[in-house]
């Protein structure tokens, strides 16, 4: 099961990027082209290392940070709170232009509430913003949800700063990510 | 095995030199002797009202003496005098008579004599002052130093003597799971605070342990690296553990054991919400729905002493409340009342192992603080009221509760008396939470 579940990631990393419409942006390959005729549109070739190393790697760490952002929730909600829609709407964007990547959300409480319902207020963020993500355009199978409740604080303190920062949906890449473009 | 003659009752175990998990067998091996026939000490058992009861002193056996009158106190069904020194003029019972008129002046009505008798045995009588008479006898073997695993025999000693003393249960042989708050792993402590191990792996965050009732297994939800949450039974003798088979949900939380250790409860989180479902618990297999209801979460169950029914959270009407079903999931009812939008959260229930209540924390000003449900007057009494004060877990006395309160700064664990509102910590490593209270280990009769 486990095996299974990263080789489908990394099939489907590899058929993005054949599919990829970045790719003809890449130079050619300079041998060959002379004694062959001109490669049809369609079918790309294999993808080529990318030459533009530093420009690349840096859109994917700006984008890899930006699918990371946290997004915050009120005192027992689980709405999305309407600061977080452009976080939110930036995540789907990004997750359409690079549909080999699939994320883990999960959903953290403050220490307030019963520590096993916060347990289910977790996943509820977590759900609420897997909803949106889908509401979107971005298919639920790449989206799993989980929750750690209030085990997991950003911050301990008792203070309505420090819950405030805690009550929170939290993104992580668990595939694809290795290369990510920018979208449309 | 053992030898019953009269009001008395001998345990002959054989050196306690053998493993603790040796002794325990062998204690619940010599378990159900049929005593029917042992004397209880004249007195009648009534609310509010704590006779006296000495301890007498114990040559040699110091260490049994404090746990037993520790032991004895933490019942709070009596009012302890533990002597130390014979006191002047008043002969010990070990080669003499008890002088009675003279511990009857202190106010006491029983008296706990504790001697060493042949070999590695401890001899203990309970005394009737009034009617000036030996009440009951136990010999037991033990090691006197009462250390480590002996403890729990000890402690067994002391439900006996509550036991012949007041008809009732006692809590003294019995163990605590919590979550220790600082490396997410469940440990447990004996019900005087002492033999605090980790119970669960080191290096897997898990949550919500519960006690299979024979108190061998237990069961929590575990915090999976990809995300999962699978429950998983581990057999406290052995350490072996067993992933429950997952049914259509991939989070699962708060188990319960149903009393007779067959079926266990648990909460399955889907994207449905979350509902209450049930297998079975020795086949490991069979799983069932029993909640339905699409964006209502249900979880935190715990059956009701005769396995008939089931308490258990659900945010059906907005909030957390407390509602019942029948343990195949018909009939379901809100249990306790509430105040639509005025009454706080109300979670963690548990039933009470005499039937008559539930325990469950409810919001107050925002702070959860614990109440007690009376299932036949149908009426909330709040208990706690000072800081944060959660999930109660009774004691098989039915009358003590363990909870977790921060009163004093962090988490920690409190036991209550529920009659006379008496409150005792537990001290433990770092923060304490969700604590789980263990059925009786260990029978003496």
């Amino acid at each position: 099961m486990r095996r299974a579940h990263r080789l489908v990631p990394f099939l489907l990393a590899l058929s993005a990027a054949a599919c990829s419409k970045k790719q003809p942006e890449v130079a050619p390959q300079p041998a060959d082209t002379t004694t062959r005729p001109a490669p049809a549109p369609a079918p790309t070739p294999p993808p080529p290392p990318a030459p533009t190393g530093d420009a690349a790697a840096e859109t994917t760490r700006r984008l890899t940070a930006e699918l990371g952002n946290v997004i915050h929730f009120d005192y027992d909600q689980d709405a999305i709170k309407p600061e977080d829609v452009p976080v939110l709407d930036s995540k789907a964007a990004i997750l359409k232009a690079n549909p080999a990547v699939r994320i883990r959300i999960s959903g953290h409480a403050d220490d307030r509430g019963s520590d096993e319902y916060n347990l289910v207020l977790g996943n509820k963020r977590a759900l609420a913003a897997k909803r949106y993500l889908e509401s979107k355009g971005v298919a639920g199978t790449r989206i799993e949800v989980t929750s750690f409740g209030e085990e997991r604080p950003v911050d301990p303190a008792a203070n309505e700063s420090a819950w405030a920062k805690n009550r929170r949906a939290e993104f992580e890449i668990l595939a694809g990510g290795d290369r990510l473009v920018q979208p449309q | 095995m053992s030898v019953q003659s009269g009001g008395k009752t001998v345990w002959r175990l054989g050196k306690l030199a053998v493993s603790a998990h040796v002794l325990i067998v062998a204690l619940l091996l010599v378990t159900p002797l049929g005593a029917q026939d042992t004397v209880r000490v004249g007195i009648t058992y009534q609310p509010g009202v704590r006779p006296g009861l000495v301890v007498l002193p114990a040559p040699g056996l110091d260490s049994i003496q404090a746990i037993v009158a520790r032991d004895l106190d933490f019942s709070d069904r009596f009012e302890v005098i533990a002597l130390t020194q014979p006191p002047p003029g008043a002969s010990g019972g070990q080669t003499t008579p008890l002088n009675y008129a003279f511990y009857r002046a202190l106010g006491a009505t029983l008296a706990v004599e504790l001697a060493p008798a042949s070999g590695d045995f401890v001899r203990m009588r309970l005394y009737d002052l009034a009617a000036e008479r030996v009440g009951g006898e136990v010999t037991l073997a033990l090691e006197r130093s009462g250390v480590g695993e002996s403890r729990m025999a000890v402690h067994g000693l002391s439900d006996e003597i509550v036991r012949r003393a007041t008809g009732q249960s006692g809590i003294a042989a019995t163990r605590i799971l919590f979550l220790n708050h600082e490396d997410k792993r469940i440990w447990r402590v004996d019900s005087d605070g002492a033999g605090l191990v980790p119970v669960s792996p080191a290096g897997l965050a898990v949550m919500s342990a519960v006690w299979s009732p024979d108190g061998s297994r237990i069961a929590y939800s575990q915090f999976s690296r990809d995300g999962g949450k699978p429950i998983v039974l581990q057999t406290l003798g052995t350490g072996t553990r067993a992933v429950l088979p997952i049914g259509a949900t991939k989070q699962n939380i708060t188990p319960a054991f149903s009393p007779d250790g067959r079926s266990l409860l648990y909460a399955g989180m889907s994207e449905a919400g979350t509902a209450l479902y049930v297998l079975n618990a020795q086949d490991l297999c069979c799983v069932e729905r029993l909640t339905t209801g699409r964006f209502a979460e249900n979880f935190s169950p715990a059956y009701s002493p005769d396995g008939r029914r089931v308490v258990f959270v659900s945010t059906r009407a907005g909030g957390q409340q407390i509602y019942s079903m029948a343990a195949d999931g018909t009939d379901q009812e809100l249990l306790v009342p509430f105040d639509y939008g005025e009454t706080g959260n109300s979670n963690a229930p548990e039933w009470s192992p005499d039937g008559t209540s539930i325990a469950f924390h409810r919001e107050v000003n925002r702070a959860p603080q614990v109440w007690i449900f009376d299932l036949a007057a149908r009426r909330p009494r709040q208990l706690t009221s000072s800081g944060r004060n959660e999930d109660p877990s009774w004691g098989p006395d039915s009358r003590h509760l363990v909870f977790v309160s921060d009163r004093t700064g962090r988490r920690q664990l409190f036991v209550v008396d529920t009659e006379t509102n008496r409150v005792r910590q537990i001290m433990t490593p770092s923060s304490a939470r969700l604590p789980a209270w263990s059925r009786t280990l260990l029978r003496s009769h």
